[in-house]
């Protein structure tokens, strides 16, 4: 298990110097630094000394990967690669166009979007598992029918349309919730109920069906009709055979997303003007601030990788069959 | 004697579509033994999910009625049933792998039994769990209460199968094909049990099969099935001397046997209809040879002569009509397989000569994946093969003789030894690939769905440049369908629209392609029912004998073995045991192995035998005992087994070797 | 000749991906094992329904993929000079629906405009009024004339529509034997009907903020969806076909390097890895401006770059599918057959592992679909999806969002942009549904058997 877990950590490294490589490319080969002083200085202020001083500024005054002018370790080193990369490997993004830490940023940001995320995927969790047992309860009849049907139509509607049409309804309507905004404490609950909500309506149709498929493959297995021919009850079947088994696929499915819960919702953060990480993405993409861009995309990845190693761990939490080596 | 359960009539059918069990009737006392036995797809299991009420989706129960004791168990409310179900009824089925729910301990699931029907929970539950598992033979049952599935072997998990059955102390055991995923040193053990535990509880029992030797050795009486209708049903021994309706003497005649060897088998030509088809007539009219018009315009009536009930034409008229003309032929005591053959065993060349074939699989472990060991699954095994002979490869699942297979033909790569094809060693040479050619197990596998048949055969052809161009191959391909007896314009056609057995001979046909003088047949029979597995014998039989071909004959079937191969090799955890002519090592096994693995099989004759019975199961050929691989498990072990691996000795005749302490090295 | 046919970069590939999609049909034509699923598809009616619904859709944006430019009038140098206004087909057969523009909203059906402004009455007093509209119901003298006109037209259209509905069905009636399918043919043809008799003389979806007519805008998102949720796939499929496949059969090394590349795309998260590709996709062009001749052109490179982009982050998922697979069929008894016989590993590939992989493409590419038409909305919303001069359903959204605050609400662009992405990416589900049913290789195998 140690040496499993050490074996992934240690896996993950290439991937993330991939993932730095990945987008160094696109920011700084594809639009070379010169570009980026342009386009952020505005077409009337460009001359060549505001661009070198532009880049001068934000440490953009140096090769890329190779630096031939200085000793044997600046090579590598003194470059705007390593200088922008190696960082973050400990966690320091440097500062964003307007000059504000962005690991200072992320600290702050996390909290508002977890709390909209967590609660939607717990709550999600749960209300999709459990349509989607009714529907397997059912199944072969018509609730059964009607519910896929239903599954089917809510996952034809765009997301932008719960949110819209959440946020007129509930808001402007009927006055329940602000519209939108955000306050810690206590306050945040009136803010983040319709966010949740609407997160979890827009999720059903998707998941649910997802859920169903999959309890029904277990309901077919050998094991099921052993456990119906013990004289267990139909129900009983369900609950402690079949859930037992479907969880297996569902939370490994689920896992992975865990630790990406802190990145927050680019959509509804930005509906809702929530103050958290996905709302901060939106806007550094509007603003097309690189450095906030690049360090989404490398807390991204970190976190995913995270949740992949969670994943294999939470196999062996649920499924004795697995020993991780 | 008191009837326990009473079928009358049963019928059910598809959805809106054809009946898959087709007026079934049967009655079992209690005590005793009632064997359904047919081919797949004839609706025995069907018949058995009937009765338990737990049927598939899209199958319902039609009419008919059943009784079990004094209650009717299609007139019971869902309640009522599930008492019934695992109290007074429980089931065993085929696959104990997969009947088992893989994330509970088998413990919990006994318990489960145990809390429903017999009101046990906590303490009193897991001592009888324990008491369960001890009972079934299950050693250690205190630890193995806790384990789960995936840490027990096949043949454990059959045994937590039927404790679990037990645990409702079931008036009616039903068992379904409880030992066909088994092996066969396993199945004895398992049946043995059932036998046991009948005889301690007096509990009756449908068994649900498609061997008839398990059938021989098992049942009191027996109900022969065929396309969802009981064809015949006889005690045991009625059954077994006079079999009445063709389809089963068909079937005493398809089997393979030593005293058929010299002889093409009694095949029933065509293949049994699918499940849920509906047919005008006798349902066995299309493939019988003594039907008459009457038999495919009308079907035949229940009929009782002698006690012996029939579904069939020929004995409608008098009681006493017993027709004698097919019964099981007497077989005629013949000259040694395959010593009729025109070639003189002198002027044989060596079609396939293996030293010291070594396949280890590295096992891998740790940060670094480093290799901390070694999988043996072959390990130094040397055979050679003339040309137009055929040399058994025997063992159970797990013995290493399917890697062997695949080793030959270059499919694994061998660690060591050497490899030699009609004298030249074996390498990259692609010519050389045509000498040997393998027929595989499943013939749903083994041929790609997206391909016609004229492509399949085409391929190997073409890779090996056989044939000068495409017009060529096709007159080819022509012959070899005739010679696998297959219309030639099916070659136009895809493998779905074959039967198990017709996609057999395609395979055989593609191996034939391209002219080998050695098939591996990798057992190519075990998927087919035993009336195809006969066809696909014969025609193996008759090619050898046409094309002087060899074949190296992969199976766990012993009775395949001994009609069709000329040697015989006995594989145990990647080494060849025990070696030499087919009918020697047959009548006069020498390695303790080879005398436990034939005690195990059910003999249709029921003769009288001495069971060997082996302890334990086969050991992982990752950690293989040390000495001897089969000391832990050998009942004439001695001190020096644990120590050495015997080296191959002479057993007696010349060319009988067995790897056996038992028998020292004769010092000239 | 008075027009130059244009042809743009994304025409060109619906083109190619058109000759593909005939060439495949007529591969599977002639295989009766190809065509057995394909009629368990033609056999559910749900699916014909949608495929109906879909084939709707795809007319329109077939029609709106033919680009043409129109001469202007003759200047004096007889040089022949095109406007720089790249029309479609389709633009010209709806020629009122893009002509008809008012000045700013109007709700459906309105005489009238959404804001006031000031008027000359008769008496050329000066009053603040909601003035009638140019076009929308202009033929009325009446305001209560309307209710009555609009019936009558509606009824009229829908029965003529219904009349043609029935002819067509008659005609069909070997092809579309479900009763479903012909009653959706005619209720499509009687919907059709009244929609063209009242859209030449109202806007029957209302106006947007510019006075553009809604349901042309709407009809002409229906392109820009489709490009993406097709176009996308020319990208992903060779991408993921190619190196899944060689990764499960080769493994070791192959297999190491194709896992290391999708790991690394898959763990950056979707949109920013989008987001970072489009935005510097922007620069690329905005500072390039000499590569377009018109402003068609650019918008329409954009939207092939996007569709490049979403392929080349979105082929992951059905590499690794494809990829587990092809493991699970490498030890099928049927390749080692063919290993056996020396078959070169390209055959292998192609003939033997490929055709039956191919289930799964055609699942995951139907399922990607609805999924790509809804991320284009999501996408433009954010700022890094299409071209904000290309219509489409994310710019409608975007552009008539922001208008949820006024009062009386204009809710009908963002309605019809919904209904209109409703049903194309609903149809779209449904069909994907029958055609996952029908290619199930469970379905194949108790077929097979019988």
């Amino acid at each position: 298990m140690i040496a499993y877990l050490v074996r992934r950590i240690l896996y993950a490294i290439p991937i993330l110097i991939g993932v730095n490589l990945l987008t160094f490319a696109l920011f700084f080969v594809v639009n070379t630094p010169d570009d980026m002083a342009r386009m952020q200085l505005g077409i009337k202020r460009v001359t060549p000394e505001a661009i070198d001083r532009w880049k001068q500024q934000r440490g953009y005054d140096k090769p890329l990967f190779l630096n031939t002018g200085t000793g044997s370790a600046g090579t590598f080193t003194d470059t705007i690669f390593w200088q922008k990369s190696a960082s973050m490997f400990v966690f320091d993004f440097g500062y964003s166009d307007d000059g504000r830490s962005i690991s200072r940023e992320i600290a702050t940001r996390m909290g508002p979007s977890l709390a909209i995320a967590l609660p939607t995927f717990l709550i999600g969790l749960v209300v999709y598992v459990s349509f989607a047992l009714l529907m397997t309860l059912f199944r072969a009849t018509a609730l059964d029918l009607a519910g896929v049907a239903l599954c089917v139509l809510l996952m034809s509607i765009s997301g932008l349309f719960y949110i819209i049409g959440g946020q007129f309804l509930v808001s402007k309507l009927w006055h329940l919730v602000p519209i939108s905004g955000y306050a810690g404490g206590a306050d945040s609950l009136k803010f983040v109920v319709l966010p949740i909500l609407i997160g979890v309506v827009g999720g059903i149709g998707s998941s649910s069906r997802w859920y169903r498929t999959i309890f029904l493959d277990e309901i077919g297995k050998d094991y099921v009709r052993t456990a119906r021919a013990k004289g267990l009850s139909e129900l009983r079947v369900l609950f402690t055979h079949v859930l037992k088994n479907a969880l297996i696929p569902i939370l490994t499915g689920v896992v992975v997303v865990i630790p990406l819960l802190f990145m927050g919702s680019l959509l509804t953060e930005s509906f809702f003007g929530i103050p958290g990480l996905g709302s901060y993405t939106i806007d550094a993409i509007n603003a097309q601030d690189f450095s906030v861009v690049r360090a989404m995309v490398f807390l991204g990845s970190v976190l995913y990788i995270a949740g992949l190693i969670l994943t294999d761990v939470s196999y062996t939490v649920v499924d004795p069959r697995v020993r991780l080596r | 004697m008191k009837k326990l359960l009473k079928v009358d009539g049963l019928l059910t059918r598809l959805q809106g579509g054809a009946p898959i069990v087709d007026g079934v009737s049967f009655d079992i006392a209690g005590g005793e033994t009632f064997a359904l036995l047919g081919e797949s797809g004839c609706g025995k299991s069907m018949t058995a999910l009937s009765l338990m009420r737990l049927l598939p989706d899209g199958v319902v129960h039609a009419g008919g009625e059943a009784r079990l004791g004094e209650v009717a168990l299609f007139g019971l409310p869902e309640r009522e049933m599930r008492d019934v179900r695992g109290g007074r009824m429980a089931m065993i089925f085929q696959e104990p792998g997969l009947s088992l729910n893989p994330v509970m301990t088998v413990g919990a699931q006994i318990a489960e039994v145990l809390a429903l029907h017999k009101g046990m929970r906590e303490e009193a539950a897991l001592s009888r769990c324990v008491g369960l598992l001890a009972q079934v033979g299950i050693p250690d049952a205190a630890r193995r209460v806790q384990e789960y599935p995936f840490q027990m072997s096949g043949g454990m998990k059959q045994r937590v199968m039927i404790a679990m059955a037990l645990a409702g102390e079931p008036e009616l055991l039903i068992a379904d094909e409880p030992t066909t995923a088994l092996d066969v040193t396993i199945q004895a053990q398992v049946l043995q049990l059932l036998r046991e535990t009948q005889e301690k509880s007096g509990m009756a029992m449908l068994l649900i099969t498609h061997d008839l030797g398990v059938v021989a050795e098992n049942a009191h009486r027996v109900g022969v099935m065929y396309a969802g209708q009981i064809v015949e049903q006889a005690t045991r021994e009625r059954l077994f001397a006079a079999p009445l309706h063709p389809y089963t003497q068909k079937l005493f005649a398809a089997l393979p046997d030593a005293r058929r060897s010299g002889q093409p088998l009694s095949a029933i030509p065509g293949s049994v209809p699918p499940l849920g088809s509906s047919v005008q007539g006798c349902r066995f009219a299309p493939r019988c040879d003594r039907a008459w018009a009457l038999c495919h315009t009308q079907s035949p009536a229940w009929k009782v002569v002698d006690g012996q009930g029939v579904r069939c034409h020929l004995y409608a008229g008098s009681e006493s009509r017993v027709p004698g003309t097919d019964s099981p032929s007497p077989p005629s005591p013949l000259p040694q397989a395959g010593e009729g053959n025109t070639v003189p065993g002198t002027l044989r060349s060596t079609l396939l000569q293996v030293e010291d074939l070594k396949v280890h699989f590295p096992i891998r472990k740790g940060i670094l994946q480093r290799v901390v060991g070694q999988v043996k699954a072959v390990d130094a095994v040397s055979l050679s093969i003339p040309q137009g002979r055929t040399l058994a490869l025997v063992g159970e699942s797990g013995c290493g003789k399917t890697t062997l297979g695949k080793a030959l033909l270059g499919l694994h790569p061998p660690t060591a030894g050497s490899v030699c094809v009609e004298g030249e060693p074996r390498g990259g040479d692609d010519r050389r690939r045509g000498s040997m050619q393998m027929v595989f197990q499943d013939p749903y596998a083994s041929l790609n769905p997206k391909m016609r048949v004229a492509e399949i055969l085409e391929e190997g052809m073409a890779a090996l440049h056989i044939g000068d161009d495409s017009a060529a191959r096709q007159a080819q391909i022509d012959g070899l369908l005739d010679k696998v007896g297959l219309a030639r314009d099916s070659k136009w056609r895809y493998p779905h629209e074959f039967s198990g057995g017709q996609r057999q001979r395609i395979a055989i046909a593609r191996a034939l392609a391209v002219s080998p003088g050695l098939l591996i047949c990798d057992e190519p029979t075990s998927a087919l029912d035993v009336s195809v597995q006969a066809q696909i014998l014969n025609l193996l039989k008759s090619l050898q004998e046409e094309m002087g071909l060899g074949y190296l004959f992969i199976t766990h079937n012993l009775a395949v073995v001994e009609y069709l191969a000329h040697e015989v090799c006995v594989m145990y955890l990647g080494r060849i045991v025990e070696r030499g002519p087919t009918a020697e090592v047959m009548r006069a096994p020498k390695h303790p192995y080879t005398q436990a693995l034939l005690s195990a099989v059910p003999r249709i004759d029921g003769a009288g035998r001495e069971y060997v019975r082996l302890q334990g199961e086969l050991p992982s050929p990752a950690d293989p005992p040390a000495g001897c691989h089969f000391a832990p498990r050998c009942p004439q072990v001695m001190p020096v087994c644990a120590r050495r691996f015997p080296p191959m000795t002479s057993a007696g005749s010349t060319s009988h070797d067995v790897c056996c302490h038992l028998y020292p090295v004769v010092p000239n | 000749m008075n027009f130059l046919p244009v042809i743009l970069w994304s025409d060109a590939l619906v083109f190619l991906l058109l000759a593909v999609i005939v060439a495949v049909a007529v591969h599977v034509r002639e295989r009766p094992h190809l065509r057995l699923p394909w009629q368990r598809v033609a056999r559910s009616s749900v699916a014909m329904v949608s495929m109906l619904v879909l084939s709707c859709f795809l007319v329109i944006g077939l029609l709106d993929t033919l680009h043409y430019r129109v001469a202007l009038p003759q200047t004096d140098a007889g040089e022949k000079v095109y406007s720089p206004e790249v029309l479609s087909v389709f633009d010209k057969l709806v020629e009122p629906l893009r002509a008809h523009t008012e000045k700013t909203y109007s709700a459906p059906f309105a005489l009238h405009l959404y804001a006031k402004e000031s008027l000359e009455d008769a008496q050329s007093h000066v009053v603040r009024d909601y003035p009638r509209l140019r076009y929308g119901g202009a033929h009325l003298a009446d305001v209560s004339q309307r209710t009555a006109d609009v019936a009558k037209r509606a009824a009229a259209g829908t029965f003529a529509g219904a009349l043609v509905g029935l002819l067509l069905a008659w005609s069909l009636r070997r092809h579309l034997k479900q009763r479903a399918v012909q009653v959706t043919l005619v209720a499509l043809a009687a919907l059709c009907g009244a929609l063209v008799n009242l859209a030449t003389v109202y806007h029957v979806l209302g106006t947007d903020k510019v006075g553009q007519d809604v349901l042309y805008l709407s009809l002409k998102s229906i392109r820009t969806g489709l490009v993406i949720g097709t176009l996308t796939t020319l990208v992903t499929l060779p991408l993921a076909l190619f190196l899944g496949v060689a990764a499960g059969y080769f493994r070791g090394w192959v297999d190491d390097v194709i896992q290391y590349v999708y790991t690394v795309l898959s763990s950056i998260p979707s949109v920013l890895l989008i987001a970072a590709a489009v935005l510097i996709m922007q620069v690329t062009i905005d500072t390039h401006p000499e590569w377009f001749e018109t402003s068609a052109a650019r918008a329409d490179l954009r939207l092939v770059a996007l569709c490049l982009i979403l392929g080349l982050t979105s082929w992951t998922g059905l590499c690794r599918l494809l990829r587990g697979e092809t493991l699970k069929l490498r030890e099928m008894e049927y390749i080692q057959a063919a290993q056996a016989f020396g078959v070169s590993s390209m055959r292998i590939l192609s003939r033997h592992i490929m055709p039956n992989v191919m289930h799964i493409i055609l699942i995951a590419l139907v399922m990607d679909f609805s999924a790509l038409v809804l991320a284009e909305a999501v996408l433009s919303y954010v700022g890094v999806g299409v071209d904000p001069s290309m219509i489409s359903f994310g710019t409608m959204i975007n552009a008539a969002r922001l208008e949820m605050g006024r009062e009386p609400v204009v809710w009908w662009a963002l309605a019809s942009a919904f209904v209109f992405m409703l049903v194309l990416v609903l149809a779209a589900n449904l069909f994907a549904d029958a055609v996952r049913d029908a290619f199930d290789p469970r379905m194949n195998r108790t077929e097979g058997a019988a």
